[in-house]
């Protein structure tokens, strides 16, 4: 028995303590500190590592309690005008972000359910539970429901919904600290304002990895009100052994650019033969796919190695999870796919390829490896360049001290309300003052002005534009009493058909057929059908031409034409896939890191803890040029070939990179230093040009002081936004999440092409006639933290004002070789697209003179 | 014969032996007569959506007529020609606002204009200002809305897109085809997509991919064939 935790007979009943000692167990003192919260009608935020039995924590007290006899029969039944009488009713809602978790979870409890015998009925709710069981769960709701925050948005929406959540005792949410970082984490947490309402009574538990700042998830479990500050109590499981981090000591040559660690292959697969099971984690979905194929090729032994991403087929995902937890395979490689805590197993050993970019990331990693807390997980860090090598380090140390770096708090986006505000109005209908006063409730909303959510309910009635045009067409209108309905049940419909936040880039599907011998892209003479290989992006293909090769699926495939929603490839002979699909991390390197990486630069007694080729590589710059100080930001000019370059290292990710480099290369364009192009790196931006940059600035022609001043986030930052193609990729997720333009219609069944509006020509008018309407100002705050990262970069313009330390070079510093490796590697960033056109207008004059001769 | 359009300075579309501006802008101008084509405008496509349920911001119209009076301005033609579906359902004109139908008539004023029928609006009223036709012949030029591949032929209907392709990035933005006979003409309204030029629809007209896709970029008019586009 756990010394640390007796077990009080109060708290845990007979029944449950015989079932934990037949098992060998003794419950964890998390587990009862839980129970206790429960009995005392407390909210609570349990943080454990995972192995720690949370979910078991999670649900104790309602297998407790369910278990009980029954004092009395069963509550009040509440009249829904349909004349259903009930059982129990729901006790317990249970929300996983994952589908998948919450059918794992289901099959968890019925374990010590068949075991205990309990009285309880534990069912799952998911996009593919069938329509005839939902129906049975709305009438005759299970003691415990287990599903997702899209599917409560949908039971919240209908009629029913205080009939159906009026029993209910408890809510669990899982994974916590992975829901709230995003738009479902608003969605949600307007879902949970309205069970609040709905159920007074109800307590909730979130169970969460351990978190930069648990009092903002402490305050999302509970209902905020204005001037306090409510916070859910707080349970902190121990921490478990810690864990072993090692970074790999490569024999190999270290790279100075590129995200694929191919130098250290054979040092990867030889960890694989050496361990049961290794889970091997990078960022990418290509990396995933190029990795994955690298060690095929080497794979003399014939070890079973499989690949796990987000893109491959269902079905195909589904046989590499059951064989992992059938124990048959020794390794896997995945991309975030498997960051959350589905448990597969057996896994002995985690292998980070690449740069892990945040210290909460890598740990939530590391967890995967071992189950048993009492035994440490083992992680090897595998950088794939030098600059990987510092930011691998300084992980290793993060963990260490334990310090976490998740995102802070979100502030709950608009485009997420409007979705809210519209399922509300499919059921009851609702008084626009008490619908303020619930949102407000929700800890992502708790500071909404009143101006925002009036403007809102606008646009969900007729579109919130200023010419008022569309009263007649509205889609909410409201009744005698000023309550809010919809105005037709089309809108409802439309409303359960595309109720989620998750946007999902176009995609299209991958078929494989047989190729060609020849030909340039002519639709037709391919035979259709073939094998569906998985998904991709649209926007990746739509910069290929046939013939072009690339990797996926673990192969080389070669493109034959685009066919409607569908992809054809074929198999390639190629050992190297003509385009490459970097893209260089979908995380951007966090913002804790990334100063970590700026100290440990900065402070050299600290370089001895770094590979020789590394630290001779940072000695180099030091007599070179310079190395970075902590708050500084050292820019180098030099001119190489043709042409002329300015490297700068503001350590910010890639993101606020790539903004920047935009910036910088309008300001430098009305300087007239003729920039030609940039590329951004998670470290460094180098931007090119025809004017030479070094005589320009050493003649004051080019003030450095001006060109990085924070006034460039004024009507710079505006005009670039006006075109940008990540700002117009912004505005569609909010035009979709909102519900202005369907995802998906009622009525037949059209192909997406012939029913999609383009949200880039609704963003160009609507930018110009009302720029301050809801869905820009949606917009323009998602930009501040998304793909724009413009909040980083603004605060990056802060900390380096005045700290500038330029250095004229006649050629490339050590620490720039990396950057400009990625020319030519990365797609180079830059929206003139008239260049681009130029030069195939160009082949058509070679083509034409040639034809003359 | 077409590579030199793409070194002229002004580029220009030719069709049947006469030559046309391409405005950036995507209208045509024939300066001997002083003519400017525009097609597709799909006036009122926003509150079309709107009545059934997709509040599309009800800006269109008015982002179209700006659009359309600065081409005006541009080339000051003594006739205009809106190729057909002008309007983007039956009623689109009843719902024109007050502004929209004073902004119109002062674009009409000293100038003929002729609205081509289209399959979005072949019911024209008469009172629209200006004159209503299926189809109208000038010279060796034809102009009517739905492409039927004769020669001397101007049309519009299909909305020509064309993507281009380099290293990976992609460019893709409304353009001209023709093959120096005929030619098809963008969209002008500002809620319009497009089709891309290597549909079936345009195999139809063209027969072969030997025809130029004069796309328009941020700047200019860049003449590209159409076999590299996509």
């Amino acid at each position: 028995m756990d010394i640390r935790s007796p077990i009080s007979p109060d708290l845990l009943p007979e029944l449950f303590q015989r079932w934990f000692s037949a098992r060998g167990w003794s419950p964890r003192a998390h587990q009862l500190d839980l129970l206790a919260k429960a009995q005392d009608n407390r909210s609570a935020l349990l943080i454990a590592p995972t192995g720690a039995g949370k979910t078991l924590a999670g649900f104790l007290p309602t297998l407790v309690e369910l278990g009980a006899p029954r004092t009395k029969p069963s509550p009040k039944i509440t009249s829904t005008g349909r004349g259903v009488t009930r059982s129990g009713g729901l006790h317990t809602l249970y929300i996983s972000p994952l589908k998948a978790l919450a059918v794992d979870i289901a099959r968890n409890l019925e374990r010590p359910i068949a075991d205990m015998k309990l009285p309880v009925r534990v069912e799952t709710r998911t996009g593919d539970t069938p329509v005839s069981r939902r129906q049975r769960q709305r009438k005759y709701p299970p003691d415990i429901l287990l599903t997702t925050p899209e599917q409560l948005a949908l039971l919240l929406s209908s009629d029913d919904a205080p009939y159906l959540f009026s029993s209910l005792k408890r809510i669990v949410l899982d994974e916590l600290h992975a829901l709230v970082t995003s738009k479902r984490g608003d969605l949600f947490a307007l879902g949970l304002a309205r069970l609040w309402r709905l159920a007074p009574q109800a307590t909730t538990v979130g169970l969460s990895a351990t978190v930069a700042e648990p009092d903002d998830l402490r305050r999302y479990l509970m209902p905020q009100a204005s001037g306090a500050q409510n916070m859910a109590d707080l349970v902190i499981a121990d921490a478990g052994a810690a864990p072993i981090v090692e970074m790999l000591d490569t024999k190999e040559r270290l790279p100075w650019a590129g995200h694929m660690a191919g130098h250290a292959l054979g040092e990867i697969y030889d960890l694989i033969k050496a361990n049961k099971t290794s889970l091997m984690f990078v960022n990418t979905r290509a990396q995933a796919e190029m990795l994955f194929q690298d060690l095929w090729r080497i794979n003399d032994d014939g070890l079973a190695i499989a690949l796990h991403h987000g893109s491959l087929d269902v079905a195909q995902r589904r046989k590499v999870e059951d064989a992992m937890a059938a124990g048959r395979l020794r390794g896997v490689v995945c991309t975030s796919s498997l960051d959350l805590g589905i448990d597969w197993g057996d896994i002995d050993l985690v292998i980070n390829v690449g740069a892990p970019k945040g210290a909460s990331r890598l740990m939530q990693r590391i967890g995967r490896a071992n189950h048993r807390l009492d035994e440490p997980s083992r992680a090897v860090m595998v950088p794939a360049n030098r600059f990987e090598v510092l930011e691998c380090r300084a992980a290793i140390d993060a963990v260490a001290e334990n310090a976490q770096d998740t995102p802070p708090q979100r502030t709950g986006s608009l485009d997420v309300l409007a979705q809210h505000v519209l399922g509300c109005a499919c059921g009851e209908p609702f008084s626009a003052d008490a619908l303020y006063e619930e949102v407000r409730s929700a800890a992502p909303y708790a500071d909404l002005p009143r101006g925002d959510f009036d403007d809102v309910i606008d646009f969900v009635a007729t579109g919130g534009y200023a010419l008022k045009t569309y009263e007649r067409f509205a889609r909410i209108r409201q009744d005698k009493n000023g309550r809010w309905r919809v105005a037709n049940p089309k809108v409802r419909q439309s409303y359960r058909l595309n109720v989620g936040t998750i946007v999902e880039e176009p995609m299209l599907k991958v078929k494989l057929v047989r190729g060609r011998s020849k030909g340039t892209g002519s639709t037709g003479a391919i035979a259709r059908g073939g094998r569906m290989l998985g998904q991709i992006e649209e926007y990746f293909i739509e910069g290929l031409v046939p013939g072009d090769t690339f990797v996926f699926g673990g192969e080389v495939v070669r493109y034959e034409a685009l066919m409607e929603d569908e992809v054809y490839v074929s198999r390639s002979n190629d050992a190297n896939a003509k385009v490459p699909s970097y893209m260089g991390g979908k995380f951007p390197l966090s913002t804790y890191l990334a100063e970590r990486v700026r100290l440990l630069l900065a402070d050299q007694r600290a370089w001895k803890g770094l590979p020789d080729q590394v630290r001779e590589w940072l000695s180099f710059q030091v007599a070179f040029s310079r190395v970075p100080g902590p708050r500084e930001l050292v820019v180098e000019t030099f001119p190489r070939a043709d042409k002329h370059y300015l490297v700068c290292y503001p350590f910010e990710g890639r993101l606020a990179h790539q903004t920047l480099g935009m910036l910088l290369t309008r300001r430098l364009e009305r300087a007239r230093a003729r920039p030609l192009g940039f590329v951004a790196n998670e470290y460094a931006l180098a931007v090119w040009s025809l004017g030479d940059m070094s005589s320009m600035i050493r003649n004051g022609r080019l003030d450095l002081d001006a060109l990085f001043d924070a006034d460039m986030l004024g009507d710079d930052l505006e005009a670039w936004l006006a075109e940008s193609a990540l700002m117009k990729r912004t505005f569609r997720t909010c035009a979709l999440i909102s519900g202005l333009i369907p995802r998906r219609f009622t009525g037949e069944e059209k192909s997406r092409r012939q029913v999609l509006f383009s949200t880039d020509l609704v963003y160009d008018v609507l930018r110009k006639h009302q720029p301050d309407h809801v869905l820009l100002r949606a917009a323009r705050a998602d930009a501040a933290t998304g793909l724009l990262d413009i909040r980083r970069l603004s605060d990056m313009l802060g900390r380096i004002k005045g700290r500038i330390v330029y250095k004229e070079l006649d050629r490339v510093s050590p620490l720039a070789v990396p950057v400009m490796l990625e020319i030519g590697r990365e797609a180079v960033y830059g929206e003139a697209s008239d260049e681009l056109l130029a030069e195939a207008a160009e082949e058509l004059v070679k083509e034409a003179m040639h034809g003359q001769d | 014969m077409q590579a030199a359009q793409a070194t002229d300075r002004v580029p220009s579309v030719t069709v049947a032996g006469i030559t046309f501006a391409a405005d950036l802008a995507g209208a045509l101008f024939w300066e001997d007569e002083r003519l400017l084509i525009v097609s597709d405008l799909h006036l009122e496509k926003g509150s079309s959506f709107a009545q059934r349920g997709v509040l599309l911001p009800p800006f269109d119209t008015a982002a179209t007529l700006a659009r359309l009076a600065a081409v005006i301005a541009r080339h000051d033609p003594r006739t205009v020609i809106a190729l057909g579906d002008s309007f983007h359902d039956r009623t689109a004109h009843e719902r024109l606002s007050p502004d929209d139908w004073a902004a119109l008539s002062a674009l009409q004023v000293r100038r003929d204009w002729i609205w081509i029928s289209g399959n979005h609006d072949p019911a024209l009223p008469r009172d629209l200002g200006g004159v209503v036709a299926d189809e109208v012949a000038i010279g060796p030029i034809v102009f009517r809305h739905e492409p039927t591949g004769a020669e001397g032929e101007i049309a519009g209907h299909l909305h020509p897109k064309a993507r281009v392709s380099t290293r990976g990035r992609a460019v893709e933005r409304r353009c001209f085809a023709s093959d120096g006979m005929r030619a098809v003409m963008p969209s002008f309204g500002a809620y319009t997509g497009g089709l891309s030029i290597r549909d079936v629809a345009f195999a139809a007209i063209f027969q072969t991919l030997a025809f130029t896709a004069h796309v328009m970029g941020d700047r200019r008019v860049h003449a590209i064939a159409a076999s590299r586009c996509y």
